[in-house]
């Protein structure tokens, strides 16, 4: 097939559950796609030399070369190079901002002009993981000689079990900690059921636990286990712990009752499975007039999961315009079509209570955009006069979350930086304290899944260098000089 | 999985439990709790530390019956596993010889009270113990209590045991008899400790409370259990239980614990009924 023909093909598109029967389920809201639509959509693929979306991918994993696999019908192979890079292709295949990543200089969208007519990269590496797991044919990698070295992971995020994943492989027995009683981070208690099957992330765990790794759940470093002690009874530490810390907007009436953090209704929600109750025991509020405050992937499956629980209306309000909207694509149109309504350029300033304390309506003031800012986004700035009273009965705040402070807070020798982080190298995950690497959310603050696993993959290549050299200051030559590890 | 080793009823709806958690008694200290769930589906309860001892590896529950994850452990016993016991949570009690030290108890408070005492008392502190419930029934821990304090005053509302009146009655009456009170300690329902925290403002006595709004990963994560106190809005898991009670927003905290009323209603009913077709 010559570059011509390749380009003629259309995207395939994947069949999807209607926004009127999606909103009354849990079930995932894209259906992924069969082996033939998987392998037409990688005809579209041109082999570019120089391929821009192995560039854009933040782990690198080489996309023409599984596209050409899958293309041929070879998925065995093409999962294989996938898991090269990336331990958790079926979460990111569905959760990765792929508009901003792979897809984004992908060739074919550029020709076509078009973003969203780039290569359905994440489509086909969902299909390739969810095929593998499908026929039961998942390769177990082989795990080096033991090494007698013992390393524990603190947090069980995408970070966390990429670190845990990558060690054990090199021969090193694994101990992850869990504050929850779930392994999986946010992908367990934050991100919905409709986006990302729990069901997904437990294989994973379960595939992580056949391969020797050690899962101790409930369980809370700096609390139930001291970082001290921990690091006496471990010869390496990576702290995961993520960015667990739900900002709130400083409005007066935010402790209204009918008031929740995104985090809150989201666990609530997932980790506690809260639309089965009271089959299960934990409550939601669920409000008939929902508005969630934010323009992320959070605020997207709040405004989602309140229409999932009953909401006759589930408003967002966003200070910015819709091209700002830091969410993925695909989440926004999937939670328009499901009716959630975008209340754009608007700010809220204040919460109104009714006499037994409920949130009653939020006061919005309207927004105008001036300049670009430091973030390149153009700046709000309120329009004086405009404020006006939207009514409602529970409010969701999405405004982001901050580095989780547990683990900061009760071992102050790591040193932050002053947003609350950890302060780590970049090619190597170290923190200030020897043997204590670190990486995810809580260095780079709320970010994505995928860079979370990058980082998770930059730590545990490093701490492998540590544990055979025993080098610290110049690790990172150490690390050269193992070379091509992975 | 922990293990329930025994179980002992001391108080209308209310049991005392040995749980099986090493790693917890080791490390515990006074004014921390637990998040307990007690079977998969379940909610995530906390429960104060009652206790623990070390060496045996074990740590004291002490759970009123109020809705159907305290009632469904009410019908565990020695031998039953709890799904999940998290901890050791939230901030220990700031300890210290504080000079003379007030302890109110209100009802089910005096379970997250005995810890605290214990540890002033060993720290030298002079402790006077006012152990306060509505009547003579629902008094507990009185022994337990009695070992560790200077003086012990039992009270309930309706006079059935002790001195009839309210836990600021009892305050008052002991400001009259002339006891100057370094510092307060009040734990019970939230009007309880409102009113003594008004009380103990006007004399100018500072006072410690432990707040119980609802939580759920009780690690800071979620902000369900923020509290205002002063100016500032805290979480009560990481940054609490105590809090300066002179600060505290009580009506907030009040009206917050009330959320999930209708709901908690429905779940318990639910559970009776499960029960009943179990039959
Ligand atoms: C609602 C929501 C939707 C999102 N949607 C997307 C999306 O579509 N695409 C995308 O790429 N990203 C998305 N993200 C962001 C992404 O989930 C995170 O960037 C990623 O999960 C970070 O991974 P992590 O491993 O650093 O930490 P986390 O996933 O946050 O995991 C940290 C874990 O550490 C545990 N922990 C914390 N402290 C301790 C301690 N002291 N002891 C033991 N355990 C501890 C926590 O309980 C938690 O389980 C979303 C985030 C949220 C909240
Ligand atoms: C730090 C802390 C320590 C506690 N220590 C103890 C203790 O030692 N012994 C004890 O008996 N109780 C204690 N509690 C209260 C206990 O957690 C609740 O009684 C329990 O969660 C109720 O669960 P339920 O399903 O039986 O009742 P539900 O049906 O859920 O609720 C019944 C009532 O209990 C209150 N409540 C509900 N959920 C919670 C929650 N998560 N936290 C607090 N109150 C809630 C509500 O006001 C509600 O009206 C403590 C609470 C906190 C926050
Ligand atoms: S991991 Fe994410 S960014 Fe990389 S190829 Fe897969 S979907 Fe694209
Ligand atoms: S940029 Fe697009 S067309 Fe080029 S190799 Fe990558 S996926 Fe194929
Ligand atoms: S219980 Fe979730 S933040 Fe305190």
């Amino acid at each position: 097939m010559d570059a011509k023909e390749r380009l003629a093909i259309p995207p395939q598109p994947m069949p999807e559950q209607s926004p009127h029967e999606r909103i009354g389920n849990q079930r995932e809201v894209p259906q992924g796609y069969g082996p033939e639509a998987a392998m037409k959509e990688a005809c579209r693929c041109v082999r570019c030399k120089r391929p821009f979306c192995t560039e854009g991918c933040p782990v690198g994993i080489d996309i023409p070369g599984f596209l050409e696999a899958v293309e041929k019908g070879d998925f065995a192979l093409g999962i294989r190079i996938i898991k090269r890079r990336n331990v958790l292709p079926a979460v990111c295949g569905r959760v990765c901002p792929q508009e901003a990543q792979c897809q984004l200089g992908c060739t074919v969208g550029k020709f076509h002009h078009d973003p969203t007519k780039s290569v359905g990269i994440g489509k086909i590496e969902r299909f390739l993981a969810d095929w593998e797991r499908a026929t039961g044919k998942v390769e177990m990698p082989t795990k080096a000689a033991p090494t007698g070295r013992k390393i524990a992971v603190v947090g069980s995020g995408p970070a966390g079990l990429t670190v845990a994943g990558d060690m054990i492989v090199l021969g090193h027995s694994v101990t992850v900690f869990e504050a929850l009683h779930k392994p999986g981070g946010v992908l367990v208690y934050g991100i919905p059921e409709f986006r990302l099957p729990k069901e997904i992330v437990s294989r994973e765990a379960e595939n992580l636990k056949a391969l020797g790794v050690e899962f101790r759940l409930s369980t809370v470093v700096g609390r139930t286990y001291p970082m001290e002690e921990v690091l006496e009874d471990f010869d390496a530490v990576f702290i995961g712990s993520g960015a667990g810390l739900p900002k709130f907007m400083g409005v007066p009436g935010e402790n209204l009752l009918g008031v929740f953090s995104a985090n809150e209704y989201l666990t609530r929600a997932n980790l506690m499975r809260a639309f089965d109750f009271p089959a299960n025991d934990t409550p939601i509020f669920r409000g008939r007039k929902v508005i969630t405050v934010g323009g992320g992937n959070v605020a997207m499956d709040c405004a989602r999961t309140a229409l999932r629980m009953g909401a006759g209306r589930s408003l967002i309000v966003y200070r910015r315009s819709e091209t700002e909207l830091p969410a993925r694509i695909e989440e926004v149109h999937h939670a328009k079509e499901e009716g959630v309504e975008f209340h754009l350029l608007q700010a809220p300033l204040e919460l109104i209570g009714d006499e037994r304390g409920w949130v009653s309506g939020m006061k919005i003031e309207k927004m105008g955009l001036g300049e670009p800012d430091s973030s390149g986004r153009r700046r709000p700035i309120p329009i004086k006069g405009s404020e006006f009273v939207e009514e409602t009965d529970s409010v969701l705040v999405a405004i982001g979350n901050s580095p989780n402070p547990l683990i900061p807070s009760s071992y102050p020798a790591v040193e932050t930086n002053r947003w609350g982080g950890i302060v780590a190298n970049e090619a190597t995950g170290q923190t200030s304290v020897r043997g204590v690497f670190a990486g995810g959310d809580i260095v780079l603050g709320a970010a994505t899944v995928i860079l979370a696993m990058g980082q998770g993959r930059i730590a545990a290549r490093a701490m492998h260098a540590y544990l055979l050299t025993g080098r610290w200051d110049d690790l990172e030559q150490a690390v050269s000089a193992q070379g091509g590890m992975q | 999985m922990h293990q329930i080793l025994s179980r002992e009823t001391i108080g209308p709806d209310v049991c005392r439990y040995v749980v099986e958690a090493p790693e917890i008694a080791r490390r515990r200290k006074p004014g921390q709790f637990v998040i307990v769930r007690i079977c998969e589906g379940g909610e995530r309860i906390p429960l104060t530390i009652a206790d623990a001892d070390p060496q045996a590896g074990t740590i004291t529950l002490i759970v009123q019956t109020v809705g159907k994850s305290t009632l469904q452990m009410s019908r565990m016993g020695p031998g039953d596993l709890l799904a999940d016991v998290a901890g050791p949570l939230g901030r220990p009690t700031h300890i210290g010889n504080f000079g003379t030290v007030v302890c109110v108890a209100g009802g089910i408070g005096a379970a997250p009270l005995f810890p605290i005492v214990q540890a002033l008392h060993l720290a030298g502190s002079r402790i006077v113990t006012l152990l306060c419930a509505r009547n003579a029934d629902l008094l507990i821990m009185e022994e337990d209590l009695k070992a560790v304090s200077d003086e012990l005053i039992v009270m309930t509302d309706d006079g059935s045991r002790g001195i009839r009146g309210l836990s600021t009655d009892g305050i008052r009456m002991l400001v009259d008899r002339g006891l100057a009170i370094d510092h307060v300690f009040a734990i019970g329902p939230p009007v309880m400790m409102k009113f003594v925290c008004k009380l103990t403002g006007e004399l100018g006595i500072p006072t410690t409370v432990s707040l119980n709004p609802i939580m759920i990963d009780g690690t800071g994560m979620c902000g369900g259990c923020r509290v205002t106190v002063g100016d500032a809005t805290k979480f009560a898991c990481v940054d609490g239980p105590e809090f300066d009670g002179l600060q505290v927003d009580f009506d907030e905290l009040i009206r917050r614990l009330g959320a999930y009323k209708d709901r908690e209603k429905e779940a318990l009913e639910h559970f009776r009924s499960d029960c009943r077709l179990g039959q």
